[in-house]
């Protein structure tokens, strides 16, 4: 229990966001030697954010590090606050009077841009929608998807991007056993596509699988996995990059696309295609996504620094469903310095700055931080490194008269927040278990907050 | 499959590989890093981060490194969790350079 005296002189920290980079902030704060009290605030009802409702639902053994944050969650100096948005219900300068110090770690949850012509058709979307709606995030959940045609195209191929085409692709009924969503699972049962195109700008050598999803692509049952063998010959400068001995991975995944390239195309229920030194230069079609013209693009530059230049030589795809999955941005926080060319906070290691200088107090981790890369693991070091950073300021930190959850409790009180707590969580996910028994699933997730909210009322 | 810490870690010991795991699988003696196979969800963070590549995937890895898989297992049940980033063993460097990284 917590000794009361002890808590007055506790440093108050307030993180925003319960992903994997806020629950490892959490988890190096409670393991330092300092007397810390942890916030942990969260625009949903439930935590964990993208372990929960972007790790694909056939991968589910990704999904243990949750078995990390539970205990974390459970830790006595810690807190949940679920259900309160920042910057709805309490602001960030009202964060900085109540806690010592704020962590960040919201994640970046906005799409690049591509202003690619046609890209408002009825059929165009990202592949953040349409992961957040097969993993039956409330933000997506009325979203629909028209996979009642042929041939779906996927621009990028990054681990998302495989993630998409894997659903996609996969035969329903593997996916009958996971966690995804009920309305999802409905609709790819009728899905009708055949042909999953995966294309990418630049060549084979510089796709951003990691390997082992790559791999998977070309195990899923019933479904061929092409490449075309002109587009795995590799320019010189490729060849260079891949002698790399730190392009490990590019040399396994080209390995693997040469393989696909001898595969026959005419076997299995459906195909995936990958293209490679192709960009989209706008959709067609009168109301709906009908087809999607590509370019051909010419590798130039030194190797390592390759760029991707357009070509006049086009074709044209028929299609009639066009996913995106090129890279996120951060999206900025009222009075946090951001940093535009990268969609992140202004920050030097975890340090939010204001040009070069330090933000008191103020910290930020994840993909928020560095961007959107890495995997869950690579949270955890970054994490580490934002914490200690914290931690060696806190010397010169002004620990003034902050009580943290005491001071911030009214303030959301005052305004009708109905909060979140993880004993409320327990809640929830103990009735999503139950509610996927029926159908042999892990869980079925409640896919709306007012659902989550009522069945705490009773 | 899991993933296997294998010989390029003796000597070494950078534990990079430990920050970056998300689910506190690995263990150590005075000598290297071992994985307990049955926590480790192969994420396949380690992978990229070990400065002399001395982690796999079982299903890449070489095939003269098979009897890492078994001593993986038995060492990691033998040893505490190594949970914190530490530094280098003092040979690293020499072994590093002996392994051409």
């Amino acid at each position: 229990m917590l000794n009361r005296d002890k808590s007055r002189g506790a440093l108050h920290i307030a993180i925003v966001g319960s992903g994997p980079s806020g629950f490892y902030a959490a988890e190096a704060l409670l393991r330092s030697d300092q007397h810390v009290q942890i916030d942990m605030i969260e625009r949903l009802p439930t935590p964990y954010g993208l372990v929960r409702s972007g790790v694909a639902p056939d991968h589910p053994k990704l999904k243990q590090s949750i078995l990390l944050y539970e205990q974390i969650a459970r830790h006595e100096k810690f807190n949940f606050l679920g259900n309160v948005m920042v910057g709805r219900d309490v602001s960030i300068a009202e964060l900085r009077g109540t806690h010592h110090a704020l962590v960040l770690a919201c994640g970046a949850h906005d799409d690049r841009p591509m202003a690619l012509p046609g890209d408002d058709l009825v059929g165009s979307h990202t592949a953040t929608e349409f992961v957040g709606w097969y993993n039956g995030h409330p933000d997506y959940r009325d979203r629909t998807f028209d996979l009642s045609h042929d041939v779906a195209v996927i621009i990028g191929q990054g681990n998302v991007a495989a993630d998409v085409c894997r659903i996609l692709a996969k035969p329903v009924d593997e996916l009958r056993n996971s966690d995804i969503a009920e309305h999802a699972l409905d609709v790819l049962a009728q899905s009708e596509i055949r042909e999953v195109y995966v294309v990418g700008r630049r060549g084979p050598a510089h796709a951003k699988f990691t390997a082992k999803e790559l791999r998977e692509l070309g195990t899923i049952s019933n479904v061929t996995a092409t490449a075309k063998p002109e587009e795995c010959v590799l320019n010189d400068q490729s060849e260079i990059e891949l002698g790399d001995r730190s392009n490990v991975n590019a040399v396994k995944n080209l390995e693997i696309f040469r393989r696909f390239a001898t595969q026959d195309e005419t076997f299995g229920k459906r195909k995936i295609k990958f293209r490679f030194c192709v960009s989209p230069v706008g959709l067609l079609g009168q109301e709906r996504v009908e087809a999607i013209v590509l370019a051909r693009n010419r590798l130039e530059g030194p190797a390592f620094s390759q760029i991707a230049r357009p070509t006049d030589q086009t074709e044209k795809i028929s299609c009639g469903l066009v996913l995106r999955s090129i890279g996120y941005r951060g999206v900025p926080l009222p009075g946090v310095p951001f940093d535009t060319a990268r969609g992140v906070l202004s920050n030097i290691a975890g340090r939010v700055v204001d040009g070069d200088e330090p933000m008191a107090r103020l910290y930020v981790t994840g993909w928020l931080k560095r961007g959107p890369t890495g995997i869950i693991g690579t949270n955890r070091a970054d994490s580490i490194e934002t914490v200690e950073n914290l931690l060696s300021d806190v010397s010169a930190l002004d620990l003034g008269s902050r009580s943290g959850i005491q001071a911030l409790l009214p303030i959301l009180e005052r305004r009708g927040v109905r909060t979140v707590t993880f004993s409320d969580w327990l809640k929830i996910d103990v009735a999503e278990i139950e509610r996927g028994k029926k159908n042999g699933k892990p869980r079925e997730k409640f896919t709306r907050i007012d659902e989550m909210l009522s069945l705490l009322a009773d | 499959m899991p993933h296997i810490v294998t010989d390029n870690c003796q000597r070494c010991r950078f534990t990079e590989c430990v920050a970056h795991c998300p689910v506190a699988c690995f263990h150590s003696d005075d000598e290297q890093l071992y994985i307990d196979p049955d926590v480790c969800v192969d994420c396949g963070a380690c992978i990229p981060v070990c400065p002399v590549q001395a982690i796999y995937d079982v299903v890449d890895m070489p095939d003269d490194k098979t009897p890492w898989i078994a001593i993986n297992a038995q060492r990691s049940r033998a040893l505490p969790i190594i949970n914190d980033k530490q530094d280098p063993l003092p040979t690293a460097e020499a072994r590093c350079s002996e392994l051409g990284f």
